[in-house]
């Protein structure tokens, strides 16, 4: 049974809610609708009311306990269970465990004759018993309005309907009302007129052939809510409203880095490669091997084991595995133990809206850890570029919300200035990578720098990007006296310069070889002198060693001729003159 | 406020082609408790059905503040309602059948005038 949940107060209390357990829409309106109060929901035909409401009761009675009455005006119970059979919901199930009630209203308009007063009290009894029977907390009229093509006496309805959500308040239930829209106006009747808690507007809109449906609280009375146009889907799991618009610049900024994988570009980012939670913007021409580097990307985080995922909105998973294959690159392992996924789709399948919310929702299913989304461009063929850049914000503002390392790739047009990026998104990114084509002498040769990395030391040099057998080898371009080159020209630049070294270092030798014979020369040139020397000084030091014997002999001569001459002079007075007379005598000889 | 079956003699003025003898209005009145207009509609009705259909109608009334889950039977949601569930096709009147002329109508005793 129901309290009344209306009773006096003491002191404002702030307006109580109630969960939906809608993805999303609890978040733009913090807490869900007005709890014990009637909501109503207004949107044309197919714009996915009567689902909303029947969600609200499915998950009011499988999450929160919160048992639901489903009166519908227009789908008989049968039909309204099989239409919600293929979002999963069992209602026959729920029906069974007392926690749903279906309880059809059909009103033949032809049967009904009017004759006098009457009042709604037949539908109030009905629906009271039907709340009570299973203790209901939550009640959906679907669509109430058809009371008004059923009855003829429009004031008598007004005035049952005002007594109904006054009733529907003091049975203290939350009520969601579903309303079709009117011309100029949010129902077809003015129903809002009676319910002025909160209004939302349900509404599908085509643009460019391409349908997106989008959410908005009109009016939510007490209490602040997003007041955007929330994008919404409707797939196999249900609804769910993605409060993507609702971020702002509030996101942390990690400072762990993740490797590109690609070694020497890790090195060009100061070693360290990227900043975990950052952006990065892959622009180049076409077939410069953007999706390349998306590949590596990818490989480098499963190979460390995070979960990645990749947008492709060009080529098939297949596609892509066989091509990565011809690199080196095995993605089919790591799609194979569930580290990574693929969603491929055509930009035109759907609108942006849609696209963002389909990316979120699979993000939000998956949660990996990096993103790659190949290419941002094909987003122009559904959007202008004022919508795609608006719808990347968004995206990009979600990524990093979520700590999420995202790369992108986007193609620009061979005419337009390659820095000028087509969706205008550079200045969103913390890192732009730039890989062009450069033509020169008759090749075309890939050529890669970094055009900014927000909080990274990076190179500010152009590598040559070779693709190889081994995925992507950055090369240093030959920047020399000759320029910038690339290709076979810096090949061959390499093998002149290659040559001209070899020809310096003969050259170099050659001298060296030449200066050890000098010194081998003149070393040889020392030792003969110094032979010669020791020649001359040997024949001099001979030559005066035989004069000193010549004049000793000469003495010792005198002295034995002056001996035998008797002389009878002193010995040291004859020794003196000795030499003299001995002068005088060898010349008297 | 049960009321029981009225059955009277057959009358021996001209009735409506598509009754046989054995044939007679099975009427049922709902009502939500006994509220001012429930008592008027059922005073009207017999007031219709005596004069009209004297001797060939049952009228069952049902309260639905006493039996809610009635209300889905006969889908009904104004209060009061009667149903003609015989002769078939079923037909329906909403208000206190204070309108004769749309009652006899509404119930086909009377040809819709145009």
């Amino acid at each position: 049974m129901t309290t009344n949940s209306r009773r006096p107060r003491s002191k404002p209390a702030a307006l109580q809610k109630e969960r939906t357990g809608i993805p999303g829409f609890d978040e733009i309106t913090k807490g869900g609708v007005p709890k014990g109060r009637p909501t109503l929901i207004c949107g044309s035909a197919g714009a996915g009311k009567t689902l909303f409401a029947m969600e609200f009761l499915v998950r009011g009675a499988t999450i929160y306990n919160a048992p639901g009455v489903f009166m519908s005006f227009e789908e008989s119970s049968e039909e309204l269970a099989t239409n919600v059979a293929s979002l999963g919901f069992d209602l026959n199930q729920l029906i069974e465990d007392k926690k749903l009630v279906l309880d059809y209203v059909f009103i033949e308009r032809s049967e009904i004759e009017e004759t006098g007063e009457y009042d709604l009290e037949g539908l109030f009894l009905r629906l009271g018993h039907a709340i009570d029977s299973i203790g209901a907390k939550r009640v959906v009229l679907d669509t109430l309005e058809a009371l008004f093509s059923a009855l003829p006496n429009e004031a008598i309805i007004r005035a049952e309907l005002r007594r109904l959500f006054r009733w529907l308040k003091e049975k203290g239930v939350t009520a969601l009302i579903t309303c079709e829209r009117g011309e100029g106006r949010l129902t077809r009747y003015g129903l809002e007129e009676y319910v002025a808690d909160c209004v939302i507007l349900l509404d599908n809109r085509v643009q460019n052939q391409i349908s997106t449906r989008r959410m908005r609280i009109v009016k939510y009375r007490g209490t602040s809510h997003g007041t955007n146009e929330y994008p919404f889907l409707i797939d196999e799991k249900g609804f769910s409203v993605l409060p993507i618009t609702s971020l702002g610049l509030s996101h942390k900024a990690p400072t762990e880095h993740v490797s590109t994988g690609i070694v020497r570009l890790d090195n060009m980012l100061d070693g360290k490669g990227l900043y975990r939670g950052s952006s990065i913007l892959v622009s180049g021409t076409a077939g410069t091997g953007k999706s390349t580097i998306g590949s590596h990307f990818i490989n480098a985080a499963c190979t460390r084991g995070e979960r990645a995922l990749f947008f492709a909105f060009e080529e098939s998973q297949d596609q892509i595995i066989r091509n990565m294959r011809s690199i080196g690159i095995d993605l089919e392992k790591h799609l194979r133990k569930g580290l990574l996924k693929f969603h491929n789709a055509r930009p035109s399948s759907w609108g942006l809206e849609v696209h963002l919310a389909m990316i979120h929702k699979t993000i939000s299913d998956f949660s990996p850890l990096v993103v790659v989304i190949d290419p941002i461009t094909n987003f122009l063929a559904v959007g202008d570029r004022t919508e795609t850049k608006a719808m990347l914000t968004r995206l990009i503002d979600f990524l990093k919300s979520r700590e999420i390392t995202a790369m992108f790739t986007s193609l620009t047009s061979g005419g337009n200035d390659l820095e000028d990026s087509e969706v205008d998104v550079s200045s969103l990114m913390d890192t732009w990578l730039l890989v062009k084509n450069i033509e020169t002498n008759g090749e075309r040769n890939r050529g890669l720098y970094i055009l900014k990395a927000r909080g990274i030391a990076h190179s500010n040099q152009v590598r040559e990007f070779l693709l190889t057998d081994n995925g992507i080898q950055l090369v240093d371009a030959y920047i020399g006296s000759e320029g910038v080159l690339m290709g076979s020209a810096r090949s061959s630049q390499v093998a002149r310069e290659k040559a001209a070294d070899a020809d310096r270092k003969f050259a170099m030798e050659r001298k060296q070889r030449e200066l050890q014979r000098k010194q081998e020369l003149y070393e040889a040139q020392l030792i003969a002198l110094k032979g010669q020397y020791e020649t001359e000084r040997d024949a001099i030091l001979r030559e005066l060693e035989q004069e000193k014997e010549r004049q000793q002999e000469a003495a010792e001569q005198r002295l034995a001729i002056a001996r035998l001459r008797r002389a009878d002079n002193g010995e040291v007075q004859l020794e003196d003159n000795g030499a003299r007379k001995s002068r005088k005598g060898a010349v008297a000889r | 406020m049960k009321t029981p079956a009225k059955k009277s003699r057959r009358p021996s003025n001209g009735q409506p082609p598509e009754i046989d003898g054995d044939a007679r209005w099975n009427l049922r009145l709902y009502v939500a408790g006994q509220t001012p207009r429930s008592l008027t509609a059922f005073k009207n009705l017999k007031e219709i059905c005596e004069e009209y259909l004297k001797g060939q109608y049952h009228i069952e009334v049902i309260d639905l503040m006493e039996n809610p889950t009635l209300a889905r039977g006969d889908q009904i949601l104004a209060i009061p309602t009667l149903v003609r569930k015989l002769p078939q096709p079923i037909r329906k009147i909403i208000g206190d059948l204070s309108n004769t002329e749309r009652v006899l109508v509404g119930l086909d005793i009377q040809p819709r005038s145009n």
